[in-house]
């Protein structure tokens, strides 16, 4: 059965632009990114981390205690078995110090970017429900990875303080580096938050992801073990760029390899502007695949 | 004051059929598909489109500011994909919408409250999803907090709430949402009368202060309370544009008789419904209806494929106007059904006595879950059928059909005092 559409009645309606103008059409393949919306959402991005950060350690017995446990537990273990029984040359550095320097960014990196991957389809309920930019669920779930990160540093400046190290004041520039960790984190997060609401594969490629990537980060170990020639290869890690980074700026020992941590921004930045395209493009299609 | 609110041209969303089953696709299914998609391009069975529909195939309208207007329709009929366009949710596949005009969505009440955070933070939350700003959220906030009538509760976390507070205090956040349009989904279908009434007043007065409103429902009195025009969809397409009225009447008319719904499996959920079927005790008439002077039988079939305690299937008969007239559950007269089911298919009837029913139409939703607390499944007026007066001796007066929504035979008591000659 054909039922006649009827032709659009005009009415007498008028238009004085009083009203904000929206306009809904259908998607047109790549679309400009709009980082001004997530700037007008910012509350909403606001409250979002504020409810991760709230919620994550509701009903345990340690509460944030967790926060100091993770790292402080994973460098008493990397102090026994990379520094104790492998004897892995630190630099120098007491080797606990130098594993803890390196873990705290990179705990902050592994949990913002397995939080984020997981984001969009653990709020699957406001995205069929609710209309705001997708991109405040990834970004949200960043950002609250910060709280525990800021509570591992006051461990940090403990260590420091009973190892009799003193901050130089290099440890200005840690803001830098912490940003280059979570742009990387947003960036990989991105693409692997969209791709899980199509392919539900990635919520169990990234554990594997973060583990193989932490193996080829200099945590455990010092880089100046990777032969000269293939340092531009490994520099294309952001996260090696991080950790050198912070090891330079905490510990003040080795000096900072400019080129290869600009390799590492360029990566991240490519990839980030890379990811905030697919997700534009795939941001259309959330709510009727999720 | 004739100002454009809403216009819609050609709009039409196109949905790929079997996203029921497969909500998601793993790699491995996308692999396979390639693989196969050879074989399939030989077979001619490539773009045939066969697996794809048109949930909204062509539709235009206008909306002027100040206006109420009601969208009904029979499942399927597109409401809930128009909602979501005009909500911004999803894309359509082709037309335009022009919006002017802050828009707030009401598809759900409580969207994003998270049972760990109290009620006070709960509400800044939900303020901020619905697109609140934190200003105004302070500045109303003693408003929700009346409104809801949870003001003891404000700092327990809300998965200590009954299921009446959580959805009281949800709504109240909704409703101090002032957007310049509001759309609102079938949310009055949660909740008891008294909520519901509270819900479609707030409403009322949304409506009545002369800010835009777009409201679908299944529920025909609300429409007509709520609304003076009322687009009636039908597969995708504008069957009727116009008084609520007369919309209501085209839809009433419209009803076929369904007296056998059966089901596609879901094994994800863990009850389903597999089969609903209504048909008269005895059937006493000719005409193929069932009459008042029938018992009217409902029988059901479903499936529980992970094992649960607690649950109950609970049905409701509704009237041709949406109000709902009886809800009855299995366990309200075997309790001993609350107790642990095991997975496997279930069949179950329901009896609603001869002389209840009055003459009309009515339609039946399906649900099963835990008692105010989970929904596992949910069919909307996934039955419609009607009910004749022809036999009882009422059809012999005046009144083909008897006046009331019931038909209970009652007891007259006679007092007859001879007249003194």
């Amino acid at each position: 059965m054909v039922i006649p559409v009827p032709a659009v009645k005009k009415t007498e309606a008028v238009l004085t632009g009083k009203f904000a103008h929206i306009v809904i059409e259908p998607p047109k393949g790549w679309e400009p990114i709009k980082l001004g919306e997530l700037w007008k959402f910012r509350e909403l991005l606001f409250f979002l981390t504020w409810r991760d950060i709230k919620v994550r350690y509701k009903q345990t017995a340690l509460g944030a205690t967790w926060a100091i446990l993770q790292p402080v537990l994973t460098m008493i273990v990397f102090s026994i078995i990379f520094g104790g029984l492998a004897k892995l040359p630190s630099e120098g550095i007491p080797y606990p110090i130098f594993t803890f320097t390196a873990l705290l960014p990179w705990q902050l990196f592994a949990f913002a970017l397995t939080q984020s991957s997981n984001s969009l389809v653990g709020s699957q309920n406001l995205i069929s429900k609710v209309y705001f930019p997708r991109l405040v669920i990834p970004f949200s779930s960043v950002l609250a990875g910060v709280v525990d990160f800021a509570i591992a540093f006051v461990v940090l400046v403990g260590l420091m303080a009973f190892y009799g190290i003193d901050l130089t004041p290099a440890a200005l520039l840690l803001p830098l580096f912490l940003l280059l960790a979570l742009t990387s984190a947003i960036a990989v997060g991105l693409w692997l938050s969209a791709l899980n609401v199509k392919y539900r594969d990635i919520r169990y490629l990234v554990p594997f992801l973060t583990q193989f990537w932490m193996y080829a980060t200099p945590i455990a170990y010092s880089s100046s073990l990777i032969p000269e020639k293939w340092r531009w290869l490994y520099s294309l890690n952001p996260m090696t760029g991080v950790v050198e980074g912070f090891r330079w700026a905490i510990l003040g020992k080795s000096s900072l390899d400019v080129f290869s941590l600009s390799i590492s921004a360029c990566v991240v930045v490519l990839f980030l502007i890379a990811g905030l395209y697919y997700f534009k493009r795939m941001e259309t299609s959330f709510a009727d695949i999720i | 004051m004739s100002e454009l609110a809403i216009r819609v041209e050609h709009l039409g969303k196109q949905y790929r059929l079997g996203g029921q089953q497969a909500l998601y696709s793993t790699f491995r299914e996308t692999l396979v598909n390639a693989a196969k998609t050879p074989v399939r391009w030989l077979k001619g069975e490539l773009r045939t489109g066969r697996n794809k529909f048109w949930a909204l195939e062509d539709i235009s309208f206008e909306i002027k500011h100040g206006e109420a207007v009601g969208i009904i329709g029979r499942n399927g009929a597109g409401k809930s994909t128009l909602l979501k366009i005009l909500s911004r949710i999803t894309n359509p596949t082709r037309g335009r919408v022009d919006i002017y005009g802050r828009v707030g969505s009401l598809l759900e009440v409580g969207t994003g409250f998270h049972p760990e955070l109290t009620g006070r933070e709960n509400i800044y939350l939900n303020g901020a999803i619905l697109g609140m700003s934190r200003v105004e959220i302070v500045r109303k906030f003693d408003e929700i907090v009346n409104f809801s009538g949870i003001e003891k509760f404000l700092d327990t976390p809300v998965k200590h709430y009954s299921s009446g507070m959580y959805v009281r205090l949800a709504f109240a956040v909704a409703a101090h949402l002032e957007p310049e349009i509001l759309v609102v989904d079938e949310v009055l279908a949660v909740g008891d009368a008294e909520f519901q009434k509270k819900c479609l007043g707030k409403m009322g007065d949304v409506a009545k202060e002369g800010r835009t409103v777009l409201f679908v429902s299944h529920n025909m009195a609300a429409v007509k309370r709520l609304c003076s025009r009322t687009i009636y969809l039908e597969k995708g397409n504008i069957y009727f544009d116009g008084e609520t009225s007369a919309a209501i009447q085209e839809y009433n008319g419209e009803i076929k008789e369904i007296l056998v719904a059966n089901f596609v499996s879901d094994p994800n959920k863990t009850i389903r419904i597999k089969r609903l079927e209504v048909c008269a005790q005895a059937p006493t008439s000719e005409t193929g209806h069932i009459e008042t002077a029938d018992g009217v039988i409902i029988k059901v079939r479903y499936n529980v494929n992970k094992p649960i305690s607690g649950a109950h299937v609970f049905i409701r008969i509704h009237t041709g106007d949406g109000e709902t007239l009886i809800g009855t559950g299995d366990a309200d007269t075997l309790p001993s059904r609350l107790g642990p089911r095991e997975p496997g298919q279930y069949d179950c009837d329901v009896l609603i006595p001869p002389r209840i029913l009055g003459a009309g139409k009515y339609t039946i939703t399906w649900s099963a879950g835990i008692p105010f607390q989970d929904n596992f499944d949910i069919e909307f007026h996934a039955l419609a059928f009607q009910i004749v007066d022809n036999r009882t001796s009422r059809g012999k007066f005046i009144y083909r059909e008897r006046p009331g929504l019931l038909a209970l035979d009652l007891d007259w008591n006679y007092e007859n005092k001879k007249q003194d000659a």
